[in-house]
C-alpha cells in the first residue's frame, strides 16, 4: 500500500517537534454484502475504503489525524496536524529504523471473497429463505445478509515495528418472523469466521435457517417470563456475552487505569468462584475475534485473566502499557484508520469444567434455562449489566418446560461471577459485534453450559 | 475543491441508457477532545468525505461506495454498482425518487463560528468542563473523561430523474462521565449538553446533569419487585420514542414485521397522546431541508390524541401503496441502504412539569438511565426489558436511589399505559426528542 521510505519520513515528520511515539496505520478495507427480503434478493452493495491514520504520543496527550488522501503531501500534513499539540513538548525520540516482519497469511488456503462469483453468494441466502419458509406454516417472513470483508493494514512506529497484516472476514445470518395468535415472534441465526468463502464447506445453512425459525415458532406459546431473582442455567451454545459484560469490559486496562472497573486494584485476588478460568484469546483459529497482528502491529496472544477464579491479568494496549511499563497484551484495536486504537477484547472464553450440561440441569428444581443469548451491556464503575435472553424456558423439577418471552437479565459482575456454582465439559464459541467509545469490532463469545444461582430475570410474571 | 453538486452532477451524466441512477455525497470535518486530569488525552481532528451510489436497471438495484471523492475512485463505484445491479431480483417498484412538488423549509442550521473557533479555545471548553464537574461535590471523585466534539457536516443528493437536493449542517456538544464515591461505593452520571454554535454551548448544564446523577445515585439499593408506575426522564424517553416510531416505517409494515401493520385509524395510544415527525424544525439537531433521496422534509402526524393517522414512506415504499413520499428516507451512511424511518419524533407536549408528573405518583419509579435496550427491546414482538437505574417515588416524593433492577413491559401496552407527557420537550443529538413520560403498569424486577 505505502513503501517504506515513505513510511520512514512520515513517522519522522510527525515527530519533527517533539513527542514520545509516532505511529502511522495505513489501511484498505473492501466490503462486500447482499440482502434477501420478502423472499427478493434487495440489493447488492459493495465499496471500499482506504485511507491512513497517524498518532503522536507526547507524555499523556495522543495527537491524531487521518486522511482518505494518501499522497506524501496529505500524509505530511496529517502528520503536522497529528503532532500540532507538541510545540511545547521538550521530548525527543529518536526513531528506531523500521524492520519489516514480512507478511505470512495465516491461513494460506483462503477462498478470497472477490474470487468467489456473486451468484453463489446470492445463491446461499436463497437457500436460507426456502429453508426458513419450509419450517413451518406459522413463518411469515424470512430476511437473511451475507457479508464479507477484506481488510489489509501496515501498522508501522517510532520503536521500530513495521507490521503487515491482512484479515479475511465472512458471515451470513438469518432472520425469521413468525405469526401466531399472540402475536409476532422472532428467530435469529448467524455463522460467521474469519476465514473466506471456505466458511459455508463447514455451514449447515438448512439447519442455520431451521434452528432461527424454530426459535420464532417456539415463542409462540411462549409465556410470560418471571421477574424476580432465580437460578439461571445458560447453554454452552449460547454464547458467552456473561463474561464479555460481567468482566471483559471491567479488565480493560484503560479503565483500570483510571479507576473506573470494580477490579481494579484486585490482582491476585479471588474476583470470581473457583470454577472460573477465562481467557480472552486472539489466537483461536479463524473465530470472529481472531487475528495475527493487532492494529498497533502486536502479534495477538493467549491471555489468562481469570484462573481458578483469582485474578491474574488485565488486558493491555501500547497506550496503558506505557502507563505501567508493561506491554501491550495485543489487545489494541481499532474499528478503522479514522478511529484512534483501545484495548479490546478479542476472542473472550470460559474455559469448560466437570459434570455433563444434563447434570447441571437435572439438578436445577426451578430456574430458567437460557438456550440462546442476546447482547448485553455493562457499566464497568458499578459493575452492574445486563444481558439478553433470546431463546429461553423454565426449568421445572429438573426438566426444562415452558418457552419463556425474550426478557434481559441484571447481575452485578463480582457477585454474579462469586455465584456460579455448576459447570459443564461442553463449549463453543459465538460471533458478536463489540461497541466501545462509538467503535465496533467482531468478537467471540464462549462459555461451556453453566448455573448461576441467583440473578434476576427481568419479566413481566411473578417468580 | 469542487462543490458536491458539480461532482454528483458529473455522476447522474455518466449513466447509462435505461438506467437510473442516485449520487450521495458528503463531506465532513470533525473536531474530537477528550481531557483527563487536566491534560488533553486526546485529540483528533480531521476532513472525511464519501460517495454511495445506487444504480437501478431493469429494476434491479446495485449499490455500492468510495471512502473519497476521487474522480477514478467515483467512477469505479459507479462500474461497480453497475455489475452489482446485475445480481438483484427484479422489483417493479424499484427506482429512485421523483421530485414531487413539495416545497424545502429554508432551514439555517450552519453556523459558522465552529469553524472559526480556535482548537485551543475547544481544549478550555473540555477542560472547564472538567473542572466545573470536580467542583460541584466533593463525592465526585474523578471524570471518566471531560469530552468536546463538533461536525460540519455538507451533504447533497442528485438523481436522473432530476432530483438536486443540498444541505449542511453543525453542531457541537460536551459530555462527561462522572464517578462519585462514598464509602467504598461508586455510582456514576452522565451528563451532556449540545448547540448548533459554538457560542451557545452550555459548560455548566453538562457539569451540573452528571455530577446530580452521579451523586444522588450513592446509597442505592435494589428495590423489590412489582408493578409501578414509571417516570421516564427525556433522555430516556426519547430513546423509547425512537423505538415506537421505527415500528411505523412502511417498510416494516409491508414486510409484515410491524406491531401497528393494518391499524391505520385505529387508537393505539393513550388519549393524551400524539406523535410528530418534523425534520423542518430546526430545534431538532437531525433537522435538514431535504431527506436522504433528495425529497424536502415536511411534517407527518404519526399518532394524533391517540390514534394511528400515517407510516412513514421513502418513495420505494410509497409506490408499492401508491402512497406520496413523506420525505422519510433515511441512508445508513455512504454504505447504508435506503429505507423510511423517523428523523425527527417528538411527542406534543402536555402542561405538566416533571415536579407535577413526580407528585402525582404515589408508588413508583423515576427512570435515569436505561442499559440493554439491543437485547431488550424486540420492535417485531413489542416485548420490552430493560435494565435501569433511578430514584424511587413515594407519595409524590423522591425517595432512595435504587439500582441493579429491569423494568419491563410491552411496546403496544406502554403506548395505552402513558398517563402523562410533560412540557419539559428536550432536544439532544439523534433523531427524537425527549419530554418526561409517566407509564402505568410497568413491571420491576429487583430482589
Amino acid at each position: 500500500m505505502l513503501d517504506e521510505n515513505l513510511i520512514s519520513k512520515v513517522i519522522q515528520s510527525a515527530l519533527a517537534r517533539g513527542g514520545d511515539f509516532a505511529e502511522i496505520f495505513v489501511e484498505e478495507k473492501s466490503n462486500f454484502s447482499a440482502s434477501l427480503d420478502d423472499s427478493l434478493i434487495e440489493e447488492l452493495t459493495s465499496g471500499t475504503s482506504r485511507g491512513a491514520g497517524i498518532r503522536v504520543r507526547f507524555g499523556e496527550t495522543t495527537g491524531f489525524a487521518h486522511t482518505a488522501d494518501l499522497s506524501e503531501s496529505s500524509l505530511i500534513k496529517a502528520a503536522q496536524a497529528a503532532a500540532s499539540l507538541a510545540r511545547n513538548s521538550t521530548q525527543r525520540v529518536a526513531q528506531v529504523a523500521l524492520t519489516p516482519r514480512h507478511f505470512v497469511p495465516l491461513d494460506p488456503s483462503k477462498q478470497a471473497p472477490n474470487s468467489t462469483p456473486k451468484d453463489n453468494k446470492i445463491a446461499l441466502l436463497m437457500r436460507l429463505d426456502a429453508a426458513g419458509r419450509s419450517a413451518g406454516a406459522a413463518i411469515r417472513q424470512v430476511s437473511a445478509g451475507y457479508a464479507d470483508s477484506m481488510r489489509r493494514f501496515i501498522v508501522a512506529n517510532s520503536e521500530g515495528t513495521f507490521v503487515e497484516e491482512e484479515q479475511v472476514r465472512t458471515r451470513i445470518s438469518i432472520s425469521c418472523v413468525a405469526l401466531g395468535d399472540t402475536g409476532m415472534q422472532t428467530g435469529y441465526e448467524t455463522a460467521a469466521m474469519t476465514m473466506g468463502f471456505e466458511l459455508f464447506d463447514e455451514t449447515d445453512l438448512e439447519e442455520l435457517a431451521q434452528k432461527a425459525a424454530m426459535r420464532a415458532i417456539q415463542k409462540l406459546s411462549a409465556r410470560p417470563t418471571p421477574s424476580g431473582q432465580l437460578p439461571v442455567v445458560l447453554n454452552g451454545q449460547g454464547g458467552g456475552v456473561l463474561f464479555h459484560e460481567a468482566c471483559g469490559h471491567g479488565l480493560e486496562a484503560d479503565h483500570i487505569v483510571k479507576d473506573s472497573s470494580v477490579y481494579t486494584g484486585r490482582l491476585g485476588e479471588l474476583v470470581a468462584s473457583p470454577l472460573v478460568t477465562l481467557l480472552d484469546d486472539g489466537t483461536v483459529r479463524n473465530q470472529w475475534g481472531t487475528y495475527g497482528y493487532d492494529d498497533e502491529g502486536n502479534a495477538a496472544k493467549k491471555n489468562v485473566l481469570i484462573q481458578d477464579g483469582v485474578l491474574v491479568d488485565y488486558m493491555w494496549d501500547h497506550t496503558q502499557g506505557e502507563r505501567q511499563s508493561r506491554s501491550s497484551s495485543g489487545n489494541g484495536r481499532r474499528q478503522s484508520y479514522a478511529h484512534l486504537p483501545m484495548v479490546r477484547m478479542t476472542n473472550t472464553y470460559l474455559m469448560p469444567g466437570q459434570q455433563t450440561p444434563e447434570e447441571i440441569i437435572a439438578d436445577t428444581e426451578r430456574g430458567i434455562y437460557v438456550a440462546k443469548l442476546g447482547g448485553g451491556q455493562v457499566n464497568t464503575a458499578t459493575g452492574d449489566f445486563v444481558f439478553g435472553m433470546t431463546e429461553a424456558y423454565l426449568i421445572e423439577n429438573g426438566q426444562i418446560t415452558a418457552p419463556l418471552r425474550d426478557a434481559n437479565l441484571i447481575g452485578n459482575g463480582p457477585e454474579v461471577l462469586a455465584n456460579i456454582d455448576a459447570v459443564a465439559d461442553d463449549f463453543a464459541i459465538v460471533p458478536g459485534t463489540c461497541g466501545k467509545d462509538g467503535q465496533s469490532v467482531p468478537v467471540g463469545c464462549g462459555q461451556p453450559t453453566l448455573r448461576i444461582t441467583k440473578v434476576t430475570v427481568g419479566g413481566t410474571a411473578s417468580a | 475543491m469542487l462543490d458536491l453538486v458539480t461532482i454528483g452532477q458529473s455522476v447522474i451524466d455518466s449513466a447509462l441508457a435505461n438506467e437510473e441512477i442516485e449520487a450521495y455525497l458528503v463531506r465532513e470535518s470533525e473536531t474530537a477532545i477528550r481531557v483527563y486530569e487536566s491534560d488533553v488525552e486526546s485529540l483528533t481532528s480531521a476532513d472525511s468525505s464519501g460517495i454511495g451510489i445506487r444504480i437501478v436497471s431493469q429494476k434491479r438495484v446495485g449499490i455500492s461506495y468510495a471512502g473519497t471523492l476521487e474522480p477514478d475512485e467515483i467512477a469505479r463505484a459507479v462500474a461497480e454498482a453497475r455489475d452489482n445491479a446485475r445480481f438483484g431480483s427484479a422489483d417493479p417498484y424499484a427506482g429512485v425518487a421523483s421530485p414531487d412538488d413539495v416545497a424545502p423549509a429554508n432551514l439555517d442550521v450552519w453556523a459558522n463560528d465552529l469553524g472559526a473557533t480556535s482548537t485551543q479555545a475547544k481544549i478550555d471548553a473540555a477542560m472547564s468542563l472538567e473542572k466545573a464537574t470536580l467542583s460541584l461535590d466533593k463525592r465526585i471523585r474523578s471524570l471518566n473523561s471531560a469530552n468536546y466534539g463538533d461536525v460540519s457536516a455538507e451533504a447533497a443528493v442528485l438523481n436522473s430523474r432530476g432530483v438536486v437536493a443540498y444541505t449542511r449542517q453543525t453542531y457541537c456538544w460536551a459530555w462527561v462521565y462522572a464517578l462519585a464515591s462514598q464509602n467504598e461505593e461508586t455510582q456514576t452520571g452522565y451528563g451532556m449538553h449540545a448547540s448548533r454554535d459554538f457560542a451557545g454551548l452550555d459548560i455548566e448544564h453538562a457539569a451540573n446533569e452528571a455530577a446530580k446523577k452521579a451523586t444522588r445515585m450513592l446509597g442505592a439499593t435494589k428495590p423489590t419487585s412489582g408493578l409501578f408506575r414509571a417516570v421516564f426522564e427525556p433522555d430516556i424517553s426519547s430513546a423509547l420514542i425512537s423505538i415506537i416510531s421505527s415500528t411505523l416505517s412502511a417498510e416494516s409494515v409491508q414486510k409484515g414485521r410491524s406491531i401497528f401493520a393494518g391499524r391505520l385509524g385505529e387508537s393505539v395510544a393513550a388519549a393524551e397522546l400524539t406523535l410528530v415527525d418534523d425534520p423542518t424544525d430546526k430545534r431538532f439537531f437531525s433537522a435538514a431541508s431535504f431527506d436522504d433521496e433528495g425529497l424536502a422534509s415536511r411534517r407527518n402526524v404519526l399518532i394524533e390524541n391517540g390514534e394511528l393517522k400515517s407510516f412513514l414512506y421513502d418513495s420505494y415504499t410509497g409506490r408499492k401503496d401508491d402512497h406520496p413520499s413523506t420525505g422519510s428516507a433515511i441512508r445508513g451512511g455512504i454504505a447504508g441502504s435506503i429505507s423510511p424511518g423517523p428523523r425527527a419524533t417528538m411527542l406534543a407536549a402536555g402542561d405538566a412539569s416533571p415536579e407535577e408528573i413526580v407528585a402525582k405518583v404515589n408508588d413508583g419509579v423515576l427512570i435515569q438511565s436505561i442499559s440493554g435496550i439491543h437485547s431488550g427491546v424486540n420492535p417485531i414482538s413489542g416485548d420490552f426489558s430493560v435494565g435501569a437505574e433511578g430514584i424511587q417515588i413515594r407519595n409524590g416524593e423522591l425517595q432512595g436511589a435504587i439500582k441493579e433492577f429491569t423494568i419491563a413491559s410491552n411496546l403496544q401496552k406502554m403506548l395505552k399505559d402513558i398517563v402523562s407527557v410533560g412540557s419539559d420537550l428536550t432536544f439532544r443529538p439523534g433523531g427524537s426528542a425527549g419530554v418526561t413520560l409517566a407509564i402505568d403498569n410497568i413491571n420491576v424486577s429487583g430482589s
